[in-house]
């Protein structure tokens, strides 16, 4: 999902671990007891949460600037307003990851220097361009549509913060998905033209949308501990089942057609069974070769270089508040 | 680099009167007013409060978890602090 690029060996030297402490630990989180920042907690759990709950953090940010792209360009003031108030969502969710991390003991900046270092990674779906306004409608009611799948039994993960964040995202990403599928309607009944639009955007996101739950199970290197501790409950597979059973019928109901040829409804499973990902493309995109991964960084670079004027002056502004109050009761006496 | 790290401030939101304010989370800011507006954009975009308090994180004291036996288990043994410690027939009827 937002934080599928998981998927790699940490290369930090492995912690040292009380075996006493961890199982006490691990009690703690089978009786599904919520762990605090404070609270004592195994090296790796700790860097797994940081890694994951940054990650999640930074795909928040970046996913800002596929849809910021058409701010401006909306067609109606309408769509405008609810766009400009999704990339604000998508920046608070940012900010409210950004501060659940913190509570680990990784600073703001360092999780922001480890983004524009290249050192820390965000989901493969926003290296992917919104190259008309129908992909606007995919953004919301698929690209948050698996985001809630996501998102919803993280609001049970082990960890306190993590999991109120959560809370909180997902009351305001069911606006998002709702708003998008909107979208959708909209071009599906409007012109042959419009329609075109959708099932071609459609067939630009619907495999790029599959690859946000992360690798197959078979293929997860932290399934394991992550079920074990339960930040996660369900395994990528499982979710990315769910997402594609729900969805399906939502598309048929536009008068959408699938990219995927092998996607039939299973009776006796009662699930939609679908085609072979493309995980090499997935991998591509991870390591940093999607169609717009350098683009991306280019901006969240150019972003931290032409805003750090106001950082400066936020700091000199309360600097000089600081002093003119230390002065004041000398002037009166 | 020329950032100097702006201080983390706690938000707590009282969402409607009769409630007592909250804690919904944290933000960075340069001073008071900022962490107010900052408070503000971030966590009542849709109305969630009536009231909002930042305060500096490095101003709270709080206790350790580690000490958590130490601090609270003396109440444990207290039982007759609790209304259910004393008997009542039932004959009495509710009290």
């Amino acid at each position: 999902m937002y934080t599928q690029a998981l998927n790699t060996q940490d290369s930090a030297p492995v912690a040292k671990s009380d075996p006493q402490a961890d199982s006490r630990f691990q009690a703690r989180v089978d009786a599904e007891e919520k762990i605090e920042p404070n609270d004592a907690m195994p090296e790796a759990y700790r860097r797994t949460l940081t890694r994951q709950i940054a990650q999640h953090a930074h795909s928040e940010i970046v996913g800002m600037l596929p849809e910021g792209n058409w701010i401006t360009r909306a067609p109606s003031l309408k769509r405008k307003a609810a766009l400009l108030a999704k990339v604000q969502d998508e920046g608070g969710h940012g900010a409210y990851l950004y501060a659940a991390a913190e509570t680990l003991g990784t600073s703001r900046e360092q999780m922001e220097e480890q983004l524009l270092s290249g050192a820390a990674k965000y989901s493969s779906i926003f290296n992917y361009p919104t190259l008309t306004w129908a992909d606007i409608g995919i953004v919301g009611w698929l690209v948050d549509g698996a985001a809630i799948m996501n998102q919803i039994p993280l609001c049970r993960c082990s960890y306190g913060p993590y999991a109120r964040a959560m809370v909180r995202v997902c009351k305001e990403e069911s606006f998002h998905q709702r708003q998008g599928y909107e979208i959708m309607i909209a071009l599906c009944k409007g012109t042959p033209a419009q329609k075109q639009m959708a099932q071609e955007a459609l067939n630009r996101w619907w495999w790029p949308v599959l690859m946000m739950f992360g690798p197959p199970d078979k293929d997860s290197l932290h399934t394991e501990s992550a079920m074990r501790w339960k930040i996660k409950r369900f395994t990528n597979d499982e979710l990315r089942q769910k997402f594609v059973d729900a969805t399906v019928p939502q598309g048929h109901f536009l008068g959408l057609t699938f990219p995927d040829p092998a996607l039939k409804f299973d009776t006796t499973t009662q699930h939609w069974n679908y085609g072979e990902i493309d995980w090499a493309e997935f991998k591509r995109v991870v390591a940093g070769d999607g169609p717009c991964n350098r683009q991306r960084m280019k901006q969240m670079r150019a972003k931290h270089t032409d805003n750090a004027w106001v950082r400066e002056a936020a700091n000199a502004y309360a600097n000089k508040r600081r002093q003119r109050a230390a002065a004041m009761p000398i002037a009166a006496e | 680099m020329s950032d100097q790290s702006w201080p983390l401030w706690e938000v707590f939101i009282r969402t409607r009167n009769g409630l007592a304010h909250r804690h919904v989370g944290s933000v960075h800011a340069v001073d008071a007013t900022m962490a107010l507006h900052a408070a503000r954009d971030t966590y009542t975009r849709r109305g969630e409060g009536l009231s909002v308090w930042v305060v500096p994180s490095a101003s709270i004291t709080a206790s350790d978890p580690a000490d958590k036996d130490m601090m609270f288990e003396p109440t444990a043994s207290k039982i007759y602090r609790h209304p259910t410690f004393y008997e009542i027939p039932d004959e009495v009827g509710h009290m």
